[in-house]
């Protein structure tokens, strides 16, 4: 396994691999240049955003942020490992439930049971599965654990019979449909399409307390920026070259010796467990979570982000998301109509006429000023569109 | 015994508008190996015709007759202009058609919102179409799920003679298996594309006819039937319709059968779990082409 060392992007001849940050192998500096940056991006989270915008303001940001932390995985699973994951809502879910059940079950105080249990079934006790979530130490691992073992199941099953490309990402599509249809029909324990709603505390301090909005605040932007970070760690290691050769040719790393399966289900399992954090910090931060929310819908709609960022770099998903979020409640208060027709605009002229992303853009103009002799690195080269052409209609 | 068959009529009926829907989809995605996200809102065009229709004929059989031709015009003129505009750059990238013609349904949504309204509007069925037939043994079918049953394998016996015997067919056919080899062998394969476009969305304009005797028209109504339609293409293989067919009536009777047992949201569940058991037996589907390639 170890014996083969995945060729460097800008060797000649081979496909040059797109989206691989230019230097992400000359070492020193470029660490050096992250570090800056991530520097730069906590003191814009931490201090800059904070004294700048006012309480509903960044409330609101708390929100984009736990959407963005979903693009950071959708940028590993697609961007770098070309699974089209359609079904992050799920595991947004799950992890939004997991910590919603728990609040609720804090809410209502030992032996209590949550309010629209009383209202929807005549349940006498609380369900068996919901019994564990009353302890901290059970529901905050499961946030992130319950996402990563459905997608550690699912993948295991799908990628090992090697269902792949459009197939995979029906299946994980249909994954978000009965999820969801599941919730809503068994409202007595869920809470139905109105879902977990109304939490009041989060681990004793009270959530309309605009300080401790606030606090939830800086523990998103927080996981942000780690899960920023260890995403970083994992684009430039040995694993993350391998993981984007998968994406640009799967047959080659087999015969290579690699198993593709087990190096997509990482990608997969990690996405997850970064989407099941985000929906366990979304209900402190905003108080619901709802079948409405983890859809078809709002899944596909967490990838719009990814691709308006540039899908296959590190901070593109993340701008992008916080961007659409952004430009969604700004437009649709206003013209609730317009923003349909933009949204889907935007997956139109995004996806088709520049499948880098706005950081396609920026890469370009870095390139202009750079002179000729840099113009190979960092863009899809015709020959990499002419070979996926032949092994589209293969 | 009652509840047996009313419990397998259901299914069927359930499997046959899957299948008037995933026809569409199995020509286009086995040829061309496109996700077309909007085929759903071809369904809504279609429904939407028939509704239009009938707001000038004023008989509700006439106007279902003249709307299913009307429709499938309709619906895959809609399919060809997509194709020409925004699939046809794409054909190399499988994965950005399905989100660039997500963005397409959605706008399509709005659009049926700003022209129809966000409310469901309803048609009104023919009389001939609104009772029960019943059929030997005291037992009874609904007359309008017989006619979209009829509806669906009379589109399937149409186009599988057409794929069989027509010149159209068999360059269809011939892309399919080898699209490099029936480019060098003079096939117009852009060309073929198209047509194959027109067909596939046609299809679609009749499944949303037919749907119009089952239920309300909203600006919503493709996107739920989208998915397990494309269920089946993925199970059934692609580049042959009898995978479709029989796996369009076995999704609907398993999904029947759950739904009678459980519960539906229980029903969908057992239905996903289904798929994924089958594509560890079979991943490429019921049926597949057998090729040389890798994939």
């Amino acid at each position: 396994m170890t014996a083969v060392t995945p060729a460097p992007p800008s060797t000649a001849g081979a496909p040059a691999p797109a989206d691989i940050a230019p230097g992400s192998r000359s070492g020193g500096r470029s660490r050096l240049r992250a570090a800056a940056g991530f520097a730069f991006g906590a003191a814009l989270l931490f201090a800059v955003a904070p004294l700048a915008l006012s309480d509903f303001r960044l409330a609101l940001l708390a929100k984009y942020l736990c959407v963005a932390m979903v693009a950071v995985g959708i940028g590993i699973a697609w961007g770098r490992g070309g699974m089209l994951t359609l079904g992050q809502g799920v595991f947004f879910g799950l992890g939004g439930y997991a910590m919603a059940m728990h609040l609720k079950l804090a809410d209502a105080g030992p032996g209590g049971m949550p309010d629209f249990m009383q209202l929807y079934g005549q349940l006498d006790e609380l369900p068996v599965w919901w019994r564990p979530f009353a302890s901290p130490w059970f529901a905050l691992p499961a946030t992130v654990l319950l996402p990563m073992a459905v997608a550690f199941g699912l993948g295991s099953l799908v990628f090992r019979r090697r269902v792949r490309g459009a197939y995979f990402a029906i299946l994980s599509q249909a994954l978000a449909a009965a999820m969801v249809i599941l919730l809503i029909g068994q409202q007595g324990t869920t809470g139905g399409t109105n879902g977990l709603t109304d939490i009041q505390g989060f681990f004793g301090y009270d959530l309309d307390d605009p300080v401790n909005q606030r606090m939830v605040y800086f523990i998103i932007a927080g996981v942000l920026l780690a899960l920023l970070a260890l995403a970083r760690q994992l684009i430039h290691s040995r694993y993350g070259e391998l993981l984007v050769a998968v994406r640009d040719s799967e047959e080659r790393v087999r015969f290579l010796g690699y198993d593709p399966a087990s190096v997509k289900l990482v990608a997969y399992v990690v996405a997850a467990g970064m989407a099941g954090l985000a929906g366990a910090l979304f209900v402190p931060a905003v108080g619901i979570i709802s079948p409405a929310l983890i859809g078809i819908v709002p899944s596909i709609e967490f990838v719009i982000g990814v691709a308006v960022g540039g899908r296959a770099t590190l901070l593109g998903p993340v701008l992008g998301a916080v961007a659409v979020a952004w430009a969604r409640t700004a437009l649709s208060e206003r013209f609730p109509g317009t923003w349909t027709y933009l949204q889907g605009l935007l997956f139109v002229v995004v996806v088709a006429f520049l499948p880098g992303g706005l950081a396609s853009l920026w890469a370009l103009a870095r390139r202009r000023d750079a002179g000729p002799e840099q113009s190979r690195r960092g863009w899809p080269a015709p020959a990499r569109r002419r070979a996926s052409r032949a092994e589209a209609h293969r | 015994m009652t509840v047996l068959f009313g419990q397998l009529f259901t299914g069927i009926s359930i499997g046959a508008v899957l299948l008037l829907i995933a026809l569409g989809l199995a020509l286009t995605f086995g040829q061309m190996n496109v996700i077309n996200m909007a085929h759903g809102e071809f369904i809504m065009a279609g429904a939407y015709t028939t509704y239009v229709l009938q707001q000038s004929i004023t008989g509700a059989g006439l106007s279902l007759l003249v709307a299913l031709p009307v429709a499938f015009v309709v619906a895959g003129t809609m399919g060809v202009l997509l194709e020409i505009l925004l699939i046809r750059r794409l054909y190399a990238r499988p994965l950005d058609t399905l989100l660039v013609t997500w963005g397409v349904s959605l706008m399509l949504q709005q659009l049926a919102r700003d022209v129809f309204g966000s409310p469901n509007v309803q048609t009104r069925a023919p009389e001939l179409l609104t009772g029960n037939v019943a059929v030997p043994g005291g037992l009874t079918v609904a007359n309008n799920r017989l006619f979209i049953l009829a509806l669906a394998l009379a589109a399937v016996a149409a186009l599988t003679l057409a794929l069989r015997f027509t010149p159209l067919g068999r360059r269809i056919r011939a892309v399919v298996q080898n699209r490099d080899l029936a480019a060098v062998s003079g096939v117009p394969t852009a060309r073929v594309d198209r047509t194959t476009f027109f067909l596939g969305s046609g299809l679609a304009g009749l499944a949303g006819v037919a749907l119009t005797l089952l239920g309300p028209i909203g600006p919503t109504m493709g996107t739920n039937l989208i998915i397990d339609a494309f269920l089946v293409v993925v199970v059934g293989g692609i580049g042959q319709l009898k995978g479709s067919v029989i796996v369009a009536f076995a999704l609907g009777v398993l999904q029947a059968t759950g739904e009678y047992l459980t519960t539906l949201s229980v029903a969908k569940v057992i239905v996903f779990v289904a798929i994924v058991a089958f594509l560890q037996w079979r991943p490429q589907g019921l049926f597949t082409l057998r090729t040389r390639s890798l994939a």
